[in-house]
């Protein structure tokens, strides 16, 4: 049961970060919750790789272009890294930089969503007489 | 993946804290500045490459070359 496993890290590492930050050394308790998000998420990846198999086997049953595909999952992966930056970030009450983070990562979602915005003008443009 | 890491970590923290504590009340305050960048600094190396294995992973998985 991986599920145990999981809330069980989280539950001890929260009793730490509490302890450490009671005892004046948030530089720790800020490391400690990045190391439990490594663990954490290092544990999901097995299982994030089978439905990333999965979803890139039904795009090939159906006939989308897979270049498409490729760039949903680039921007699913740059959410992920995003959100994990600028919640330490934003859990070390920093809260200017958690968003300049965020502003990062939508900009760079933006640039990767053109070609796709790109297709969609020229499919409206051919439908349209 | 070994959970141990985060034990390892708190209790560097606990000891740095009582280390601090000692250091400021034998009024060496310079000193109980500089073990605890020590302990940051050995700390952080120690989760740096944790930090970018997992970015290595992420980059692979999602295809972010």
């Amino acid at each position: 049961m991986e599920i145990v496993q999981i809330v069980s890290i989280g539950i001890v590492s929260t009793i730490l970060v509490v302890l450490l930050r009671q005892w004046n050394r948030p530089e720790f308790a800020i490391i400690i919750s990045i190391v439990t998000g490594i663990f954490i998420i290092s544990m999901l990846l097995d299982k994030l790789k089978f439905i990333i198999d999965t979803l890139s086997q039904l795009t090939r049953y159906t006939n989308i272009e897979y270049g498409y595909f490729t760039t949903m999952l680039k921007i699913i992966g740059i959410a992920y890294i995003v959100e994990f930056g600028a919640e330490i970030s934003r859990d070390a009450g920093e809260d200017a930089i958690a968003s300049k983070v965020e502003l990062g990562g939508k900009i760079i979602i933006m640039v990767l969503a053109m070609p796709i915005l790109l297709a969609l003008m020229d499919l409206i443009i051919k439908i349209l007489p | 993946m070994n959970v141990d890491l985060i034990f390892k970590i708190a209790s560097i923290g606990i000891l740095l804290s009582i280390l601090h504590t000692l250091l400021d009340n034998a009024g060496k305050e310079e000193f109980a500045f500089i073990t605890t960048l020590v302990g940051v600094v050995i700390v952080f190396g120690a989760v740096i490459g944790l930090i970018s294995k997992l970015f290595d992973s992420i980059k692979t998985l999602f295809q972010l070359y």
